[in-house]
């Protein structure tokens, strides 16, 4: 076994999605068969291999700093669930 | 010949010499999606009124004698691209009424040349999938067979291109989603290379992988797509300042002295013999068009896969996590509190590939895996990569299957995940690579279902492969058949 549920609870948690038991159940078994899949790359030999985070090899990417015009607050707004007083209006965070 | 079955290249010819307005080319579109979509279902949203204005600005451009090859043609984009005031749902239930605030840098390019946007097309949810039945919008049909997938998961943007819905259509690559849906619809499909098309305005699924790229009818229409949407942008600071040639000046200098190597880890079992029968014939093509043809090793194709789903669900897992439920998108109805309202609006708007996604992804970047999983990727990543820029010290092109079948029926694989991954072998370790990569129609099963040949070219050399590309097609007649739908 690579993974157990309490795990798959645990990473769920971590994502913030809460799943039904039968998710739980579905991707405890699914995972299990793609990280024994991954398990392969544990064949390779990566001592000394320098990670590769982008293909196209590239530095810090610098600009002028210059103010440039932004969408501004009431299109911003315009997606949003809930809006109050030109902010995203979200439910009680201090429980 | 319909209107609806011809190139850009045709069309553009048609609309300065005055025989065809643009406004009747967009009628024309809409008709036939009117039509046919029922059946298909490659549009998520169609736009006729904003198409139709369009249509009628660039026949005032044509009129004045300013127009561009794209001018006054209609065209239609995966659902991925943000269209400002045009809804865009990366055909997830999460973001069903999000309208885009503004156009992201590809979309912009296109409208500047006077292109004619037809409306969104439909495609595996945020991208994920190989098949197009991960779609919130229900699956999309093959147009060449009905009980078939198009592939994924730009599946609407070929199938649409297939069934002359559009002329041509944009689409995004991470790990084969324009490469192999153009093979299993006949279409032809360019996967460029990382940071040669600005990514600024495209919904991220792996944001070191995703590349933006063209789907069309012929390879010219694949090079006249990729020079109008090339090049350096600042909003994208992993696009890169190269210079973008001149690609339709260098498309008839032929294959003829070109040194092509064919990868022997891609010609293994599990190839579908039809499928190694018509790679096999297109590389007798080449060898008579001059190319010379030789054996090269990819040595660590067999670790592609594993490595893509560590460094793609990782990439996801991290991008996808602004779906809570606070600036756009859906919001959980019932809550107790914040958190609970974050993990309630995710679980009720993500599909099940989406979730298993992020899910394998938050698990491999999680304390204590980190370094087994995600960072051992990037290890064999780098492996990866130094594989192809060795076979590209001895040759100028590779030669591949894009996929190891042809489309498969629709519900073949949805009940078995890693099988649906296997898909995409051939064109994943291009994306890990960050090369670029041509799919072309090379040929049909019996059933009648095409075939795709896949051209990897060195990175930033698209013009070669467009090159090579365009003398295999002049040498055969696939890209010229026609589904009938």
């Amino acid at each position: 076994m690579k993974i157990t549920r309490p795990e798959v609870e645990h990473v769920a948690r971590l994502a913030r999605l809460a799943l039904d038991d039968g998710e739980f159940d579905a991707l405890t078994g699914e995972m299990d068969a793609i990280l024994g899949y991954v398990a392969k790359l544990e064949e390779l030999d990566t001592d000394g291999i320098v990670p590769t985070s982008h293909a196209v090899p590239m530095e810090n990417a610098f600009r002028d700093d210059l103010v440039k015009p932004s969408i501004g607050t009431g299109t911003a707004l315009r997606n949003a669930p809930e809006a109050a007083d030109g902010c995203f209006r979200v439910p009680r965070v201090i429980e | 010949m319909n209107y609806t079955d011809m190139t850009i290249h045709e069309l553009h010819d048609r609309l300065r010499a005055g025989e065809v307005t643009s406004v009747e080319l967009t009628r024309a579109h809409l008709e036939r999606i009117e039509a046919t979509d029922g059946a298909i279902n490659a549009y998520i949203t169609v736009c006729p009124d904003e198409a139709l204005a369009a249509a009628a600005a660039a026949d005032a451009r044509i009129a004045e004698g300013r127009a561009d090859l794209l001018t006054g043609i209609p065209i239609a984009l995966k659902d991925i691209f943000l269209t400002e005031g045009v809804r865009t749902t990366c055909a997830s239930k999460i973001l069903d009424n999000f309208v885009a605030p503004y156009d992201g840098t590809a979309v912009a390019r296109l409208k500047e040349r006077g292109a004619v946007i037809l409306g969104k097309l439909n495609m595996d949810e945020f991208a994920m999938g190989s098949s197009n039945e991960n779609s919130a919008f229900g699956a999309v049909k093959n147009p060449w067979n009905l009980r078939t997938v198009p592939g994924g998961s730009s599946g609407g943007s070929a199938a649409a291109v297939a069934a002359s819905q559009a002329v041509a259509t944009l689409g995004t690559d991470t790990g084969g989603s324009i490469r192999q849906p153009a093979s299993h619809c006949g279409v032809v499909g360019l996967k460029p290379t990382y940071g040669r098309v600005s990514r600024y305005g495209v919904i991220a699924y792996a944001s070191s992988l995703d590349q933006v790229g063209p789907l069309t009818r012929d390879v010219e229409d694949c090079a006249i797509m990729l020079q109008a949407v090339a090049g350096f942008d600042g909003a994208d600071s992993t696009s890169v300042d190269v210079p973008v040639p001149d690609y339709r000046a260098t498309l008839r200098d032929g294959i003829a002295g070109l040194k092509i190597g064919l990868p022997k880890e891609y010609f293994i079992e599990g190839l579908d013999p039809e499928v190694k029968k018509a790679v096999e014939t297109a590389i007798a093509v080449c060898r008579n068009l001059g190319a010379e043809v030789v054996e090269v090793s990819l040595p660590h194709t067999d670790y592609a896969l594993a490595c893509y789903y560590l460094v793609a669900t990782a990439e996801a897992s991290s991008n996808l996590a602004r779906y809570d439920g606070v600036r756009y998108g859906v919001r959980s109805e019932e809550n107790k509190g914040l958190i609970d309202m974050y993990s309630r609006s995710r679980a009720e708007g993500f599909g099940a590939e989406v979730k298993r996604r992020i899910m394998l992804g938050t698990y491999a970047l999680s304390s204590g895996y980190y370094d087994a999983y995600y960072l051992k990727a990037q290890k064999v990543r780098t492996l990866i990569r130094r594989d192809f820029l060795d076979a590209f010290a001895q040759v100028d092109l590779l030669l591949t299957p894009v996929a190891p079948t042809a489309a498969f029926p629709i519900g073949e694989k949805t009940a078995d995940p890693l099988q649906m991954y296997l898909s995409d072998i051939f064109t994943i370790p291009v994306n890990l690579a960050g090369t670029c990569a041509l799919s072309l129609p090379c040929g049909f099963t019996a059933e009648g279902l095409p075939i795709g040949l896949q051209l990897i070219g060195k990175p930033f050399d698209e013009a070669t492969l467009l090159q090579a590309g365009y003398a295999f097609e002049q040498a055969t007649e696939w890209h010229k058949a026609k589904a009938k739908i």
